[in-house]
């Protein structure tokens, strides 16, 4: 029977655990610019990953545009607003929500597939087998997989956007007999490309911090 | 005996210890392995073959003792030079350790990828992956994942793998464990014909009687972490000792 674990014992963990995510990052690092390189398994994961995750934000992405212009149009319409819609959805989906959500949905899905894959590997021997040809394991399955990950995310953020507004459009013209194109052009007037290009690249952080999750 | 006149062993396991926290698995175990000879380890279940085997090739780090491939020694060598030495080694594992993700014809290309102009193979991929695949009867296999292979397909597609770069030197990890007694045999029968067209060495780890009787030129009983006790598979069977006796009596 162990004893309770103490405040202590935690932040001991807390430090192992911040200890190993630097050493994994600086590792991945020093792997990452060290030829060879593998390029025809990056290209396959990015296909990989892109792919699987499409459907799920797509979904995603269009029950949020569709769910965030159903809930705030009384509201709006009580101050006459409901011009605003457009503008008001387009730019907390595309600057806030959408780069969030997506990004979390992602770290769930992708993390989980790559560690019960990469899990399985190990047990069953095939990172031995690969280290043994010659391969370096960290590189062919780890370094190429971040990559994949941090290269697709932002695609599949813009994806999820666009699907986003689609659905938003799609409440808008049932209820309030707004044209697409009215509504699209609204949508074009808001946002400008200084707001996708930020959100994308914040996408790439909330990657990172992906990785943080081990600490809760 | 036969394989030790003179001639320096291609291998040799000196002093070997390794412990994993209080679980001291190998306690000082030597081995040395002769040119064209077939060296039998045999133990019982979590004795350690396996961490032995491991440490052999460098995926796992002994904790004393030394290692030597054709007079270098492992522990010493950066990640190229091992990377060199480990192509001249075939590795078949316990489980076969088929990448599940690629198609047989890609498992066997994998081994190619970094070594084949290294080793001056000039062939062309797809013929080597073919003579690979007749060696061990399964040209046909090809283009199947291995999810889609019994478990003796499997073991010999990686019995494939493991000799796709010809190495001189072949490690068997529990060759036949998991199959049936049919099949057990055949792979045995592709381990000896193997053995007669390229003239390789080999050690092969096994709880199997009936395998280190056919294949086994000399054997090393792996007992408590030591070399036990070492002889031909004629000279163990007539032991006095109980320890030795209780691999033989069924
Ligand atoms: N990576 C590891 N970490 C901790 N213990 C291990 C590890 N690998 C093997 N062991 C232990 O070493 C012992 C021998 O294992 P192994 O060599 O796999 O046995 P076998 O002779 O059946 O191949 C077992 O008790 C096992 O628990
Ligand atoms: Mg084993």
């Amino acid at each position: 029977m162990g004893r309770e674990k103490t405040f202590v014992d935690n932040l001991k963990v807390f430090f192992a655990e911040v200890g190993d995510i630097s050493y994994f990052t600086a590792r991945f690092f020093r792997e990452l610019f060290k030829p060879p390189f593998e390029f025809k398994e990056l290209l396959h994961q990015c296909f990989n990953m892109g792919n699987r995750s499409l459907l799920l934000v797509g979904v995603t992405g269009f029950i949020l545009g569709l769910v965030f212009t159903l809930q705030s149009r009384p509201t709006l319409m009580e101050f006459g607003a409901e011009s605003w819609m457009p503008s008001m959805v387009s730019i907390a989906i595309v600057r806030e929500i959408g780069p969030v959500i997506i990004a979390l949905i992602c770290a769930g899905r992708i993390g989980s597939g790559i560690g019960a894959e990469l899990g399985s590997m190990r047990v069953t021997e095939q990172i031995d087998a690969m280290e043994v040809s010659g391969t370096n394991p960290f590189k062919f399955l780890v370094v190429t997989r971040i990559v994949a990950t941090t290269l697709m995310l932002p695609l599949l953020i813009i994806i999820g956007d666009a699907i986003a507004l689609l659905g938003s459009a799609l409440v808008e013209n049932l209820k309030g007999e707004v044209s697409y194109l009215l509504y699209f052009n609204e949508v074009f007037n808001a946002i400008t490309y200084g707001d996708i290009i930020p959100a994308t690249i914040k996408s790439f952080f909330f990657r990172i911090c992906n990785r943080l999750d081990r600490l809760l | 005996m036969e394989f030790e006149n003179n001639i320096a062993p291609v291998l040799e396991l000196n002093n070997l210890y390794k412990s994993f926290g209080e679980n001291h698995v190998l306690n000082g175990f030597n081995l040395k392995l002769y040119k064209g000879e077939n060296l039998v380890v045999m133990g019982k279940s979590g004795s350690g073959k396996s961490v032995m085997i491991k440490c052999l090739v460098g995926l796992m780090q002994a904790d004393r003792g030394s290692i030597k491939i054709k007079d270098h020694d492992i522990t010493k060598l950066g990640q190229k030079e091992l990377d060199i030495l480990r192509t001249e080694i075939g590795f078949l594992f316990q489980g076969s350790a088929l990448y599940d993700s690629m198609t047989v014809r890609e498992n066997l290309e994998f081994p190619l990828r970094r070594h084949k102009k290294q080793l001056g193979l000039n062939d062309h991929t797809e013929t080597l992956v073919l003579e690979a695949l007749n060696n061990v009867g399964l040209a046909h296999a090809i283009d199947l994942m291995p999810a889609e292979l019994s478990g003796g397909m499997q073991r010999r597609v990686a019995l494939a793998r493991a000799l796709i770069l010809k190495p001189k030197i072949i490690l068997y990890d529990e060759p036949t464990t998991g199959l049936d007694p049919i099949t057990a045999k055949e792979i045995i029968q592709l381990m000896r014909s193997i053995q007669d067209t390229y003239n390789t060495s080999s050690l092969i780890i096994t709880h199997d009687v009936d395998c280190a009787r056919v294949i086994s030129n000399r054997m090393i009983l792996l007992v408590d972490g030591i070399n036990y006790a070492e002889g031909t598979y004629e000279e163990l069977i007539v032991s006095n000792d109980p320890k030795v006796q209780a691999f033989f009596k069924n």
